[in-house]
Parts: C-alpha cells; structure tokens; sequence
C-alpha cells in the first residue's frame, strides 16, 4: 500500500518534534536540519508530481482507513490536481522561508519547529478528505502561526497574533456547525460523499428533514462560507490580515501569504463549491458583489499604504480576489452561453493558476522586503527609501521581475492565471469582470508608484553604502525567478495536471 | 476485579495512618503506589470486561435485608470509563503533590480517602450504597481545602462542603421517597438500581421528584445558578485539591444525574429537559463570560470548569445516543484536562511565583523562565479550548450534534461559548506565560526552582491521555456507545424521543 | 397470673436484682475496702465491680427468654424489653467506664451506686405496660438524674442546672401525674392495653385530649423536646460530664420506648393524622408538631454555641425530634427503626461526651476553641470525635446516617401517599443544617492549629478503650446495621 501522502505529512512534523528538542544552542545544526526536512519535502512533493497520471481528473495516492466508523469518521487522504499543486507549493515555499530566516538567533529551535509544524498542518489539510482530520490539520496549522507571529513579530505583534487567532477560529467554528449539521443530515463526514449528494440534489432534501427549516441548506452555507471566507479573505471580514502580515517576521509572512492564504481559497474549491453549489447560485449576485469589492477595493486600500508589507498585504487580498471571482463565476448558469462549460474550465484553469503563482510571486515580494529590511535595519516604509537602482542594480531588477509578475505583465508567471480569469469570467458575468478590471489598473498604478518612490528617484543618501544581493541571497531567490519565467512562457506545466481535475469539477457544477 | 480499586484505596489509607508522622517521603511514596495499583487494576478490570454495554456485577451481597439494600457493585462502558479517569486522576494529582511538606500522611490519608469514596460512586449500582460512597467524599474534601488550601481556604472549603451536602440532601428526599413509592409498586423493598429503573413512578410523582434528585446532583456537577462553590473552592483548594474536585468529583454529579436522576425517573427528565438545556447553556456562556474578565489565574480555570460542565449537562439534556456519548466523553477529557490545567496553574506556577494575579505574573515571563510550563499550559488550553487532536474536540461535537438536533438555537448559543473560550484561554496564555509587559528583574537571590520530575510525569501524562483519546477516540466510544444503543439497557426509556445516528 | 409469689418476681427481674446487689457490693467496698485509697483507685475499682455486675445483668437478659406478664403489666417480660434493657445496661457501662477519670466529686461509690440505681429505675421503666409502674420508675429514674446533675460541689454551676432539671421535672411529673389520673377515670384502669378498650368509641373527649397533652408534656420534657427543653442546655453544661452522657444516652432510651409504647398501645384509636393535608385531630398531630419545632429549634440554636457541651445539648433537642418521628410513624417498621436510632444515638452521645471529658479535663474548659489543634495534641481522641461527630451529623457509612435512613425511609412508607414526607424533608433540612456545627468543631480540631506550647492531652486508658470501642461499634453497626436490628 502506498503511504506517500502520510509520509509527506508525517516528516515534517517529526523534524519539528526534533528540532525542538535540541535546544536553543546549536543554532547552525538546527537550521540545517529544518531545511533539510523540508527539502525532503520538496522532494516528495516532486516525487507525487512525477508519479501523477495527469489524464485522470480522480483522486491519486488515495490512503482509506476506518477510523472511528460509529462517527463517521475516516481516515481518508488524496489528491487531485488541485491538491497537488497546492502540495507543491507548501513544499517550495517553505524552504524558502526556512533560508529567509537563516539569521534569525532567538530561540531558533522552537522557530523552525513551529515552522515545520506549520507546514506538516498544511500538508495536512491539502491530502485530506475527511473532516474530521481536515478540520483537525486546519486548526493546527493555526497554532504555530500565532505563535511565529506572537514571539518573533513587529511591535504590535501581541494584538495583531490575537486578532488573527481569534478571527480565524470564528470562522472555523461556523464551519465545524456547518459540518455537523450536515453529518447529522447525511451521516458522513467525507467531501466526496457529500459531493455527490449534493450533485444529486439530495442534500438539501436530508438536510431538510432532519431540522424542518425550509432554509436550513443556505444556513448550512452560510457557516461554511464564513469559515473560508476569513481565511482567504474576503471583505469585509479581512481586517485581521494587515496587522497580522505586516507584524509577523517577514519570512513568516512568506508562509502566511504564500500558503495559508491558499488554505481559504483552496477550502473554496474542495468543499464549498462541490457541496452548495445550488447555494452559491442562489446567492451568487452577493458574492459576486463581494468578490469585486475584495478585488477593487483592496487594490485602493494597497494604492494608500505608506509601509511595504502592508502595501503587499492588501495586495494579497486583491490578487485572491481574482480566484473567487472565477469560482463563484463558474457556477452561474449561464445557459445563453456558448460551450460554458469551456468558460468555466477557463475560469477554474486560472484561479488554480494564480493560486499558485501568487503563491510564488508574493513569498518572493515579502522575501525581497526582507531583505531590504535587513539592510535598512527594520524600515519599510515607501518613503524612507529613493533611487535605490543605482546601488543595488541586482536587487532593483529581480524585486522588479517579481513586481511586474504580480503585475500581470505577460512573459511572466502572473499574467497568464489573470487572462485565463478574466476569459472565463467574462462571458458567464460580464459586468463583474468589466468592474474588477479597475482593480487591475489600481495594482498597476501602486505597484508602479512602489517601483518609482523605492527604486527610481533621487537616491537617499542615507542608503549610499546599501549593499547589493550576495552570491547567497541570489541563489536563494533564484528559484522563485525562474519559475516566474518558466511558468509564464509555459503555463502548460502546470496547466497539463490540472486539466482533467478542473473537468471533473466544472463537470460537477453543471446539472 | 474492579472492587479492588475501591479497596486497595482504603488500604492505602490505612497503611498512611499508620506511619510514622514526619516522614514525609514515606507517605508519599505510599501514597503513590497505592493510586498507582488502583490506575492498574482501573486499565485492566476494564479491558478485561467482555461486554460493555451490559452491566457486569462483580458483587452483589445482601447487606441490609429489611430495606433492600445490597452491597451491589456492578460496571458498564460508562463505569469503566469514569474508573479508568479516577485511576488517572489520582495518580497525576499525587505526582502534582510531590512537594507537600505540611503534615504530607494527613494530606495523602484525606486524598485516598476521597478516591476510594469516589471510585465507589463510579461502580455502585445499589442506590444506598451509591449514596454512601458520594456522601463519604464530602469529609476528605473539606479537611483538604481547608488545612493545606490557599486562598480563603476556610470559607471555600465550608462552602463547598455545606453546598455539596445539601445537594445531597436533596437527592436523599428524592430516594426515600422513591423508595417508599416503588415499594409500593414491587411489592418488596428494593435499592437495587436495575430494579428500580423498572418502576413505573407516576408522572406526578415524577414531575417533583426529579428535579430534586437531578438539582441535587446537579449542585455537585455545577449546574447554573448552583455553581457558585466551584469557584472559590476550586480556587481555596490545594493543587491536588483542585484537580481532583474539577476534573473528578464534579464528574460524580453529573454522573448521579445520569445513573440516577435520569435512569429512574426518565418522564420526568423528558418534561424537565428544556430547563436543564437551558441552565446547561447559561453555565457555558455564563462560566465562559466570567472567566474572560478574571484577575486571579486559578478562578479563570475555576469558571472554565463551570463551562466545561455545561457541555456535560447539555449533552445529558439531548436524550439521543449521540448527545449521550458525547456527554460521558466530555466528563472523561474534561477530567483529564481540568487536572492539566490546574497542575499548572497551582504547582507550576503557583508553587513558584507565590502570586496568581495577572498583574504580576506578567512581569515574570514565565514563558522563558519556566519553558515546559509555557508550552505544557498551550497545550492544555488548546486542549481546553476544544481543538481537534485532542478529546475536547470529539466530546464537544458529539454534544453539539445531539444538540443541533434538539435545541437548534440554544446550540448556536454554546457555540458563542466556545468562541468565548478561545478568548479567555488566549489571554491566559498570553497574560500568564508570554506577555509583553516590561519585565520586572529578576531576583538572583531567589531563583525560581526547575519543573520537577514528578511534575513533568504528570504532565505527559495527562497530555497523553487527552492526545490517545483524541486521535482515537474509539477506544472510550466502543465502550460508551453500547451502553445506550442496547434496546435493554437501563437507558432504554429514556432515549425514547430522539434517534441515535 | 393471678398469685405470682416473690421469688417468681424475683426470676423475672433477675436483671435489676442483680444491679441492686451490685449497687450494695459497690457502696459496701468504697466504705470499707477502699477507704483512703485515691480517687482514681476508688473510681477504677467501683467500676470494675459495676461493670461486673452490669455484664452479668446484661448477659442473663440477653440468653433467656422468658415471656411473662404480671400483675397484670406491672412486669412485663419479653424478648424486646430484655433487649432494650441489655441496651440500658452497655451504655451503662460505657457511661462507668468514660467517668473513670472523673476528678470532680469525692464520694465515688455514692456516684457509681447512683448511676446503677438510675439504670435500675429505667430498666423497671421499659418493662412494664401499667401507668403506675410508668410513672414510678420514671420519677425514680429522674430522681437519680437529678442528683447525678448536682454532684459536683465545687461548681455553682452543676448546682443550679440541677435545680433547674428538679423544678421542670417535678412539674411535668405533676402534668403526667394528673394525666394519668385522668385516663384511669376515662378508662377504668392502668394497664395500657386496657386503657385503649377503655377509651375505644369516645372520640372527641377533651379530657382524653388534656390526657393527652399531659402525657406529651410529661415526657417531652423527658427527652427535651421542643418546648419542654428549657432545663437541657443548662443540665447538659452545668453537670459533670458522665452525668450528661447518662442523662443523653439511657435515660433518652428508656424514655422513647416508652413512649412509643405508651402511645402505640395506650392511644390507640385517639392516633388522629399528621399527613399533610389531611389534618385529624389525635396525638400524632401534637407530636408532629413538636418534633417539627424540636428539630428546627435545636438545629438552629445550636449553630450559635460556643460550649461545646450545649452545643450537644441542643443537638440533643434535635435528635429527639427526628426520634419522635419514629413514634410519630405508629408501624412496627418504624418503631424498630427509632429504637435502632435512639440506641445508636445514645452510643454515639457518651462517646462525644467522653471526648469533651478528655478536652476538659486538659483545657481547663469545653469552648470550641479549646478543642484547637486536637488531632496533633491527641490524634486518637481527635479521630474518634471525628467519628461521633460525623455519625450525629449522618455522614456514612456510620451508625448515625443508617438510622436517619431507616428511620426517614419508614416515616414516609407510614404516611398515605407520602402524607408524612413533609416532615421527613423537613428533618433532612435541619439535618444539613447540623452539618455545619458539628463540623465547626472538627475544623478547631482538625484545622486549627494549637498554640505552640501546647502539650498532647493525656488520655487516660480506660477512657480511651471506652471511647474507641463506642468509635467501632458505631463504624460497625453503620456498614452492618443488620447487627443490631435483627434483635429489634
């Protein structure tokens, strides 16, 4: 029997145990180990990838134990497309965030730990098709966020972990009624079970009679919706992410943005949008309000920062938003609509593409302004830096790769998930695509606006002596360009395994 | 073989009494090996038991003839549960206790004492004998708060004694009562449980004497508005004090109210249900609420535990088979994780640092300074807090669903509990261990003692179990579950509205 | 029945006949044998002979057994009186062997003749159904009782409590008297049976209410009931303590059997109800009430002492409210579960007196707070307190909780349909209450810790060995109650 999603889980959860054991002292030893494991990871997750039967738009690596059968509870783990790639990008951006905090000299062993921890909650969540351990992996990775953010953050760190924690188990509270409600309705606990009601429209109907309330299905929505909604986030319930973001240590803020964003969105695609489609379409004219207002509004709210990683949050918020437009698009109906299946494979295509090259391009962002705030000694803000091209060339150009990839520019990674969006959505709801196109000209304009202040301009004295990028910090963000390039020349890559997955899903959504 | 918990316990007593007054280390150690040949025969007497959703008697001898008593002990999954949480219990709060200097035979005399009454409520199935046992409890808890406690110990322990026996008072009116009617009824005098559970009581009878004996019973478990001896007992209370009264004795409320309470008058539960959901709720939101705005650390964990067992009282409210487990199961983690946290508060931390006060221990950074207590209060707040991983998690939602399907709205409103209890766990967490107030200097002089051995055993201990049961919880549910999914169990007329699923 | 000669009477009373002997063999060896030998010498040698002589009494009553009746119920001899008087008789001995020590009197052989001379009277009082008879042994019991309260002449105290229990005594003694003369003239006779044919049919006669009401005063003022109980705290303090252990254990015995046995056998017909809502006129509602006041006045007064001797007496007036309500209940079941009650009880007061002796004795007074730091000063003593205290509080698993539980439980089968459950949830109310002040003083003994210099209590042996065996016999009896009741 193969165990490879178990194992994958498994590693990094037992380096963290070690690595916490060590103490505070071998500092070298512990940062070795920890990247070690994860590139174990990376390993593994590029091991599944090989492996993956791309044509097969199922569940591949499939574990299937009983666990406790009297709740309904299963040990069920594996992946799809979609779970993939999410794997793979837990498994490249976490090296990269151990390498970012290759500095770091407080209590290191419980830091890495916390980080590996983190991860092993994300692999978790990303193979898991039971609730029981889905839900069980989502709220551990919350742990050793709070913590990474609570110790080793910014100044204000203590509300901005707290308002984090508690928001985000408000919105998995709901959730867990959610999922109660429907075991009770239906018995299970598993997605693909619930899935597969839900296509034949037999949910609402249980879900009917086993509480008598008419509306219980958009109630049962609701608790779910709220519970990914915080996560990804949507306005209006985003404001833990700004103080959460820029607070935490950068390379925590890599993970956070890169990765646990995609927790949310992910949630979207693997449970919400199987089992409530009907839910969706019922209220899609709100969501859709909601998704453009993430989209634009964010995009306005980044455009007034004045401190970068603040900048880059609401910039987060605003490439997410994209992705919801795309799901929530995907269920309309759209029967005046030629091949709509094809638009909506195109809508679903790049909300998994821009998942993932957000996921790239933003850890890249924040390891940048890691960087920068390591030479600067902490400061961040858009004014305190000036024509800083002309020092460090190198840094100015790969921060500037990354900047025009979350950009949209075409030849880079960003471009080619936003046109896909955009394609798909535009026929099945027309005006939503026309008012979030502002949000791309927003982006443009901040980004840009962040370019000039930071890079172009007079130079600021204060910064003559900055150095540039050494061997090291340009073999660590190396890998973060290539793939920007490679994956915008050749989306194909990734397009290629996830195809048939997004099939199966649009598949799903139409009955 | 069970039976000999109860009695290997009052042999330790006795072998305490004994000896020599100012070894302290020789009452220890004997102390500690009695609870721990009582965990033993706990674990084995309930793996070996064949059947668990049946009664199995292990003695049943007539003691008192003219009324129907028998010395009748008896266990089912339930039982073997709460047993396996006494075995448990006791030997963590023994550990917790390594450092008592003060009269230590006397305080180990009193706390076996308390077991052994305890481990014979848990395996009585004759109701007098069952009276007995909870009765004989209420003397080692008061002479444990009020010689070896702290804050207002004499108010608390009086307090707490008084409450606990006029609760018991109350079940006492019930049972006579009971017993006189079912005499009638039977023809003969009986105390047998099974037997009684048969007995028809009128709906009258039962509409009055229910909620006495389950009120009654209740006080013990904290029901709200009656839970106001919890906290400033609990808080009065030695360490070992408090974990055995949080995370066992309240247990022996709530499990008279199911065993009795419920089992013999189980109309009268029907027409009372929707108060006893009530008042559950208002003492999850209510003990939530007021632990929020706590200064002193222990009466955060004293009013978390009145939460807790809101939890219990709403799944014993639900009377359907998933609500029920979830109950048990709720009594069984939250013992485990009540003792955690009062471990930590009052030998770690307390023991220490001589100061429960928010205010100061925030200048202490006891995060640093005291590294295993940090990390090992995260855990039992994560655990308190309901987190998946651990055995809150599976008996929280068991209690939710049997909830969801009886009282929709009130469930909405434990779940704004839960919520509130994040908040408070949070705050202790940050307050207690990891603040980021200035830091007072330290004081070289008197450096704070490393987490001792004892301490860090029990420790493990108890996050082990709450982990185990949490990751798999089956091992308790296929003893719980039986129980009441069997059509002949005693519970059979109580689950008549309601499902299992 | 008709011509008994004396050496029958002689047989049947061979008990009593023995105390006498014994009580003449005890006087004659303190004059002559032990004269000018030391108090204690004199006590422990006068006790032994006692005891002796109350073993073999106890012992001859408990083997035979006779049935007799003469002069028509003047001595009435059965297995049930034998075995109240065996009762009479251990606790005699106990309260003998806890007044060992005793240093406040001189004249020991007169104390210890006394004591057996009271148990005389009380034992000719339980075996007989004739008023006459009733009322004789009652006065002569009383007048022993008396004396007892005022034998120790360097306290003013002891004198005046006895002055008080003689005035009260004699004036219920007149009440009783001139009730009895009234039911002789309603019913033509003093035999108790025949007095229930004779009053059979008459109903609402109010002289048989004043008879009534007579008899109650009579004897509550016995037993210190709720409102006759004005002498008790005083008696109870004032007296040298094994007096008030005599007073609060055999006599509280023989007085309830016979009052039971006055109302169940005498009054019958005249028993009205007490049931709730179901008022009927008779002497159970006028017993009802006085238990009811008893209970609560008793309970709640004694919250506020701080002797512990009138703290025990007005647990006492409690006790003896929960005990008529056994007579209360009028079936066979209940009275078996009074006397189970009242025998325990009484077993459980010696011992508690005994304790407070000890404390005295080493204190210098009976305050609660001398009883500081007992279980480090004398950890024995303090365990077996612990012991009396809890099972008067009705903590099992002693004696005192199986009673409450026999005794309430019969109470409420008496009732129709649970008619009488008022007053049984009115005892458990007022018995949680007594938990508080018996506690109170174990806290002091427990909790408190005693001045540092204090020394340990010396506890003399005979003392201690009464004490301990009263602490297990009432362990005993409380896990195995079916010891005592398969005799009642």
């Amino acid at each position: 029997m193969n165990h490879w999603l178990t194992i994958l889980t498994l590693v990094p959860f037992l380096g963290g145990i070690v690595i916490a054991g060590l103490g505070g002292e071998r500092k070298n030893l512990i940062r070795g180990l920890a990247l070690a494991t994860s590139l174990v990871g990376l390993g593994g997750a590029l091991c599944l990838w090989l492996h993956f039967d791309p044509k097969s738009g199922g569940l591949q690596f499939v574990e299937q134990i009983d666990w406790v059968p009297s709740l309904g509870i299963q040990y069920f783990l594996g992946v799809d497309g979609l779970g993939l790639l999410m794997v793979l990008l837990t498994a490249i951006v976490t090296p990269l965030a151990i390498l970012a905090s290759w500095r770091l000299d407080d209590r290191p062993h419980v830091y890495h730990a916390l980080i590996l921890w983190l991860q092993a909650g994300l692999f978790g969540t990303f193979t898991a098709l039971n609730f029981f351990h889905w839900f069980l992996f989502w709220e551990l990775g919350l742990i050793p966020a709070f913590f990474l953010i609570k110790l080793w953050g910014g100044p204000k760190r203590g509300p901005a972990a707290t308002q984090f924690f508690i928001y985000t188990m408000f919105g998995s509270v709901a959730l867990l009624f959610s999922f109660l409600a429907l075991r009770l309705a239906t018995g299970s606990f598993d997605f693909i079970e619930l899935a597969a009601l839900a296509k034949s429209g037999v949910l609402v109907t249980k879900l009917q009679a086993a509480f008598g309330w008419k509306s219980i299905g958009l109630i049962v929505f609701f608790g779910a919706f709220l519970g990914f909604a915080v996560k990804v986030p949507l306005i209006p319930f985003h404001t833990w992410l700004p103080a959460a973001y820029s607070e935490a240590p950068s390379p925590v803020t890599m993970l956070l943005t890169g990765v646990m964003s995609k927790m949310g969105a992910y949630g979207f695609l693997r449970i919400l949008l199987p089992i409530f489609p009907d839910q969706i379409r019922q209220v899609l004219t709100p969501l859709l309000w909601l998704a453009v207002a993430t989209i634009v509004l964010s995009a306005c709210a980044a455009f007034a920062q004045k401190d970068l990683k603040r900048m880059l949050a609401y910039s987060s918020i605003n490439h997410l938003g994209y992705c919801l437009l795309a799901m929530f698009a995907a269920t309309a109906v759209a029967t005046s609509v030629n091949n709509s299946d094809l638009q909506k494979a195109a809508a679903l295509d790049g909300a998994l593409l821009q998942m993932f090259n957000h996921g790239l391009t933003a850890s890249a962002l924040f390891l940048f302004v890691a960087l920068l705030e390591r030479r600067s000694g902490g400061l961040r803000g858009l004014d305190d830096f000036g024509g800083l091209r002309k020092i460090i060339p190198v840094f100015t150009g790969l921060m500037g790769i990354s900047i025009f990839s979350s950009l949209g520019l075409p030849g880079l990674n960003g471009f080619v998930g936003e046109f896909l969006i955009f394609k798909g959505v535009f026929p099945l709801a027309p005006w939503a695509a026309a008012i979030s196109s502002i949000g791309l000209l927003v982006t443009a304009i901040f980004l840009l606006t962040l370019i000039q202040r930071v890079f172009c301009g007079p130079l600021n004295e204060r910064w003559a002596k900055m150095p540039d990028l050494t061997t090291a910090e340009r073999f660590l963000v190396l890998p973060s360009i290539v793939l920007m390039f490679g994956l915008g020349i050749w989306p194909q890559f990734i397009l290629g395994a996830v195809d048939a997955t997004v099939m199966k899903l649009v598949q799903q959504l139409n009955f | 073989m069970l039976a000999w918990t109860i009695y290997i316990t009052f042999f330790g007593v006795l072998v305490l009494m004994l000896l020599p007054r100012n070894n302290a280390r020789a009452a220890r150690i004997v102390a500690l090996l009695t609870a721990i040949a009582g965990c033993v025969v706990a674990f084995v007497g309930s793996i070996q038991q064949a059947n668990p959703g049946q009664v199995t008697t292990i003695v049943k001898v007539r003691w008192i003839a003219g009324i129907g008593a028998n010395y009748y002990l008896a266990a089912d999954g339930i039982s073997l549960v709460l047993v396996v949480l006494t075995g448990l219990a006791a030997v963590s709060g023994i550990l917790f206790s390594w450092n008592i200097e003060k009269r230590t035979k006397e305080f180990f005399a009193f706390y076996l004492a308390l077991i052994g009454g305890v481990y014979g409520v848990f395996l009585s199935f004759d109701v007098l004998l069952l009276f007995v046992f909870y009765e004989l409890t209420i003397i080692p808890k008061y002479f444990l708060i009020a010689r070896w406690g702290s804050t207002r110990k004499e108010y608390g322990a009086m307090k707490l004694a008084l409450y606990s026996f006029v609760g018991s008072h109350l079940v006492l009116i019930g049972l006579i009562a009971a017993w006189v009617v079912a005499r009638g009824q039977l023809g003969h005098a009986s105390l047998d449980l099974i037997e009684l559970s048969k007995v028809h009581f009128s709906v009258g009878f039962q509409h009055w004497v229910f909620p006495l004996v389950f009120v009654g019973f209740a006080i013990l478990a904290g029901i709200w508005p009656f839970h106001t001896w919890a906290p400033t007992g609990h808080v009065a209370a030695p360490t070992a004090g408090s974990m055995l009264l949080a995370g066992v004795v309240m247990k022996l409320g709530a499990y008279g109210c199911l065993r009795v309470a419920m089992v013999m008058f189980p109309e009268g539960m029907h027409e009372w249900q929707w108060a006893i959901a009530a008042l559950a709720v208002a003492g999850i939101v209510y003990g939530a609420g007021v632990a929020l705005v706590q200064r002193d650390f222990k009466f955060v964990i004293g009013y978390s535990s009145v939460s807790h067992m809101g939890f219990v009282l709403l799944g014993l409210a639900t009377l359907n088979t998933i609500g029920l487990d979830g109950a048990v199961l709720q009594m069984f983690s939250h013992g485990i994780i009540a003792g955690l946290l009062f471990g930590v508060v009052g030998r770690m931390v307390y023991d220490r640092t001589h100061t429960r006060d928010f205010n100061d221990l925030e200048t202490l950074q006891l995060g640093k300074l005291l590294p295993f207590a940090g990390v090992t209060f995260v855990i039992a707040g994560i655990a308190s807090m309901g987190l998946p991983g651990f055995s809150g998690f599976v008996a929280e939602f068991q209690v939710l669903m049997g909830a969801w399907l009886v009282f929709p709205k009130l469930t909405i409103l434990s779940g704004i509990g839960i919520l509130i209890g994040v908040a408070y766990t949070l705050r202790a967490i940050q307050k207690g261990f990891y603040s980021d107030a200035p830091p007072k200097p330290v004081n070289h002089d008197h450096p704070m003692e490393p987490i001792s051995i004892p301490e860090r055993f029990g420790a493990v201990m108890l996050i082990g179990a709450s982990l185990i049961i949490g990751l798999f919880p089956g091992l308790l549910m296929n003893w719980i579950e039986p129980c009441f999914n069997s059509p002949l169990s005693m519970f059979a007329r109580l689950l008549v509205k309601g499902g299992s699923q | 029945m008709n011509s008994v000669n004396y050496l029958q009477i002689l047989q049947l009373a061979a008990p009593e006949t023995i105390l006498t002997l014994t009580v003449l063999v005890v006087l004659g060896a303190d004059v002559t044998v032990l004269h000018g030998k030391s108090i204690a010498a004199r006590f422990n040698v006068g006790a032994l002979l006692s005891i002796l002589g109350c073993a073999f009494a106890a012992l001859l009553a408990f083997t035979r057994h006779t049935e007799a009746n003469v002069f028509n119920g003047l001595l009435v001899v059965n297995p049930a009186t034998d075995f109240v008087k065996v009762a009479i008789l251990t606790l005699t001995i106990f309260t003998i062997l806890i007044s060992t020590s005793g240093k406040f009197t001189n004249h020991v052989g007169e104390y210890l003749s006394l004591i057996l001379l009271g148990t005389i009277g009380l034992m000719f009082l339980v075996s007989t159904e004739d008023l006459l008879m009733i009322f004789i042994s009652l006065e002569f019991a009383s007048l022993v009782l008396y004396i007892l309260t005022a034998f120790n002449k360097q306290n003013e105290k002891s004198a005046e409590a006895a002055l008080k229990y003689f005035l009260f005594g004699g004036m219920s003694a007149a009440f009783l008297l001139f009730g009895f003369s009234l039911l002789y003239g309603i019913s033509g006779s003093t035999n108790l049976r025949e007095i229930a044919i004779g009053i059979a049919g008459k109903g609402f006669d109010p002289l048989l209410l004043f008879a009534l009401v007579t008899t109650v005063i009579g004897f509550g003022f016995k037993v210190a009931a709720v409102p006759f109980h004005l002498w008790a705290p005083d008696a109870y303090e004032g007296a040298p303590t094994p007096s008030s252990a005599f007073i609060g254990s055999g006599s509280k015995v023989a007085s309830f059997y016979v009052l039971a046995k006055i109302f169940t056998l005498g009054f019958v017909g005249a028993e009205g109800s007490a049931v709730w809502h179901d008022y009927l006129s008779g002497w159970m509602p006028v017993v009802a009430l006085i238990a009811a006041l008893s209970m609560v006045l008793g309970n709640l007064t004694a919250i506020v002492q701080s002797s512990a001797k009138r703290m025990l007496a007005y647990s006492a007036i409690a006790h003896a409210g929960y005990m008529l309500l056994g007579v209360l209940s009028n079936t066979p079941a209940s009275a078996s579960a009074m006397m189970f009650y009242v025998i325990t009880y009484a077993l459980t007061t010696i011992g508690a007196f005994g304790v407070v002796m000890v404390v005295e004795e080493a204190t210098g007074g009976d305050a609660i707070k001398n009883f500081a730091g007992l279980s480090k000063r004398a950890p024995g003593l303090a365990l077996c307190l612990m012991i009396f205290l809890l099972s008067l509080g009705g903590i099992p698993p002693l004696a005192g909780f199986i009673g409450k539980f026999f005794l309430f439980s019969a109470v409420v089968s008496a009732g129709a349909n649970l008619g009488l459950l008022w007053l049984v949830v009115l005892a458990i109310a007022m018995s949680a209450v007594s938990f508080y002040y018996y506690l109170r003083v174990l806290k002091a003994a427990y909790v408190a810790d005693a001045a540092a210099d204090a020394p340990p209590i010396p506890v003399p042996l005979l003392t201690f060995l009464a004490l301990a065996l009263l602490a297990l016999l009432v362990i005993l009896l409380g896990c195995a109650p079916g010891l005592l009741t398969q005799f009642l």
